[in-house]
């Protein structure tokens, strides 16, 4: 178990798991799409020569590459920016790699509004959504740096194709070496009983941290859980704070169609009927600027996070 | 294998491959009879495969991107002995294990998936690529349709390929002239075909596809090539060997029955004086 608390960047957590990845099997290639240097693969490169490839400008390419390797018995991890790692190459991950039964593992960067400066253009607020729609694949949003770290590990040794939502810039560091952190396994960093707070992502997760404290003080005990694994989707710990809340805020850096809001409500609508609301982009476009400005223009705010779940649990 | 011997294996499989299409009530004749010899070659005298282990280690490997051409390989791989003849007769049928297109996760022996045109392509790049990194001394061959190479993926693998001097990668392209809707030079045409590859850095052969010692002579060619990936383009009749089918733009997908079937190959067999 290594400590992350030295990172200066979640992308230096992505690449410190799948590095080790590479040192321990020798199986684990990696392939870029002319972002090596954005995320720090360039570190893989520099390990083993041998077993990176820089595909150049072809996402499409590059994944159907990924499946070829994979069928040899290889290991392969795919990077590029989170909108060409899902919209541009949908039906080559679809198809070469979800109903071929190839493992391909993604790492899809600058979710939401962490893109900034990048833009709409650049801004993946669907990638959840087109994930979901291929059976099997596994689905992470790590909020921290550890946990970034052990999920990308814990994702590969499942041996099913995974796609990890990873910001590049900034860190938090949440969790210290050690701390039990399980795919799958959602965790509780605040138990309230007043109403339940679902964030996933570093945003989200940040600014629901922030929240609970504002709640606080108004007198409401609010449940934060960090939901850093999508896929699968943790029910029994939905289902328990749901039960114990009355009530269930969701939170995520992305599109409500198909996202996580939306996955949790079919979910609840069929075990914990209780009220819901949701904070995502809605039906909007993304736009650039800096994370204060974005957070700011979305709602993406622990102030708003308040008013909805103030409302939530009256 | 003597040549001789190859053409008869060849009519064998175009024979099946009409009687496994007439079972079924319809297919895609046209596509599957054009690479019939190219089939029949690697199957049967270039690549380093055992049909009684369709997951050898270290075998070479075969990936039909355009993937519609299904009902020939199948028909190839059954007459290896990959499964039982009798399968063929389920073609497209619920529950088989031969779906119209190509599906590693169904059929023994394919390699890999194909039906979106060019995923097989880059899939068979990284097949190639992977046996390098294996370093593996086995090759990888791809065939690719001329209506396929319309799609943006095949020259985003080529540009890959070429760049990684995958040596061990020997492709075709089935310039059968024809697709869907009507003749590819009247939709988009490839020509200068020859030329496209040879400018994305390619080693380029152009031969008659239905020739068999033509086939043999490229790949061989191909074989001493190392540092580039090769493209065998050859020129092939869509449909050829059902003869109903040739003289027509409408050949991509056909509908015939059993009867009909039979009696096309009876037509085949005394035009080619068996």
């Amino acid at each position: 178990m290594k400590d992350t608390t030295k990172l200066a960047n979640m992308r230096d957590a992505v690449m410190l798991a799948i590095n080790e990845l590479g040192d321990q099997d020798e199986r684990v290639v990696m392939l870029d799409a002319d972002l090596a240097s954005c995320l720090g693969s360039t570190s893989f490169q520099e390990k083993h020569p041998d077993r990176f490839f820089n595909c150049g400008i072809a996402e499409a390419n590059m994944i159907g590459v990924a499946a070829g390797l994979s069928s040899m018995g290889l290991k392969p991890f795919t990077h590029t920016f989170g909108i060409f790692a899902s919209r541009r190459v949908f039906d080559q991950l679809f198809l070469s790699v979800g109903y071929a039964h190839q493992v391909v593992h993604m790492i899809g960067t600058d979710p939401g509004v962490t893109a900034q400066y990048n833009g709409g253009t650049h801004m993946p607020f669907e990638d959840i959504a087109l994930l979901r729609q291929v059976p099997g694949v596994t689905i992470i949003e790590p909020s921290d740096a550890q946990s970034m770290y052990e999920l990308v590990k814990q994702a590969y040794a499942l041996d099913k194709s995974s796609y990890t939502r990873a910001p590049r810039k900034g860190i938090a560091h949440r969790y210290p070496a050690g701390t039990k952190i399980e795919l799958g396994k959602g965790i509780e960093l605040a138990t309230g009983s007043d109403v339940a707070i679902i964030a996933t992502g570093s945003v989200m997760v940040g600014e629901g941290e922030k929240a609970v404290e504002i709640l606080k003080e108004k007198g409401i005990n609010a449940t934060l859980v960090d939901l850093h694994t999508i896929r699968p989707l943790d029910t029994e710990l939905l289902e328990k704070v749901a039960k114990r809340c009355g009530s269930v805020l969701v939170c995520e850096n992305g599109r409500y169609a198909g996202g996580v809001g939306e996955m949790i409500a079919t979910h609840l609508i069929q075990t914990v009927p209780v009220k819901m609301d949701f904070l995502n982009v809605g039906e909007r476009f993304g736009e650039v600027g800096n994370l204060a400005y974005l957070q700011k223009a979305f709602g993406f705010t622990a102030e708003n996070i308040v008013a909805k779940a103030e409302k939530l649990a009256k | 294998m003597e040549i001789n011997e190859l053409k008869r294996k060849a009519l064998q499989i175009r024979e099946m491959t009409i009687r496994e299409i007439g079972h079924f009530g319809s297919g895609h004749i046209g596509g599957s009879m054009s690479i019939v010899e190219m089939l029949t070659y690697l199957y049967y005298q270039e690549m380093r495969i055992d049909p009684k282990d369709p997951k050898k280690e270290g075998r070479d490997r075969f990936v039909c991107s355009k993937g519609h051409a299904g009902p020939a390989v199948y028909a190839t791989l059954a007459s290896k002995g990959y499964f039982p003849v009798e399968w063929l007769k389920t073609l497209n049928a619920g529950g088989t294990n031969l779906p119209s297109h190509c599906d590693m996760t169904k059929t023994p022996g394919v390699d890999f998936t194909g039906g979106s045109l060019g995923q097989g392509f880059s899939a068979a790049i990284g097949i190639a690529l992977g046996q390098k990194v294996k370093k593996e001394d086995s090759r990888t061959f791809v065939v690719i349709g001329d209506g396929e190479s319309q799609e943006g993926q095949i020259w985003e693998g080529a540009e890959t390929a070429a760049q990684w001097k995958l040596g061990n990668l020997i492709a075709f392209t089935d310039l059968n002239k024809l697709q869907l809707d009507g003749p590819t030079a009247d939709i988009v045409s490839m020509e200068n075909i020859d030329t496209r590859w040879l400018g994305f850095g390619w080693h380029v052969q152009r031969i008659n596809g239905h020739d068999l010692a033509a086939i043999a002579r490229a790949v061989e060619a191909a074989k001493e090539v190392t540092d580039r990936p090769s493209m065998i383009i050859m020129d092939t009749q869509k449909a050829h060997g059902f003869i109903p089918g040739e003289n027509t733009t409408k050949n991509h997908s056909m509908a015939f029955d059993e009867t009909v079937a039979e009696e096309a190959i009876k037509e085949l067999l005394e035009r080619e004086g068996e």
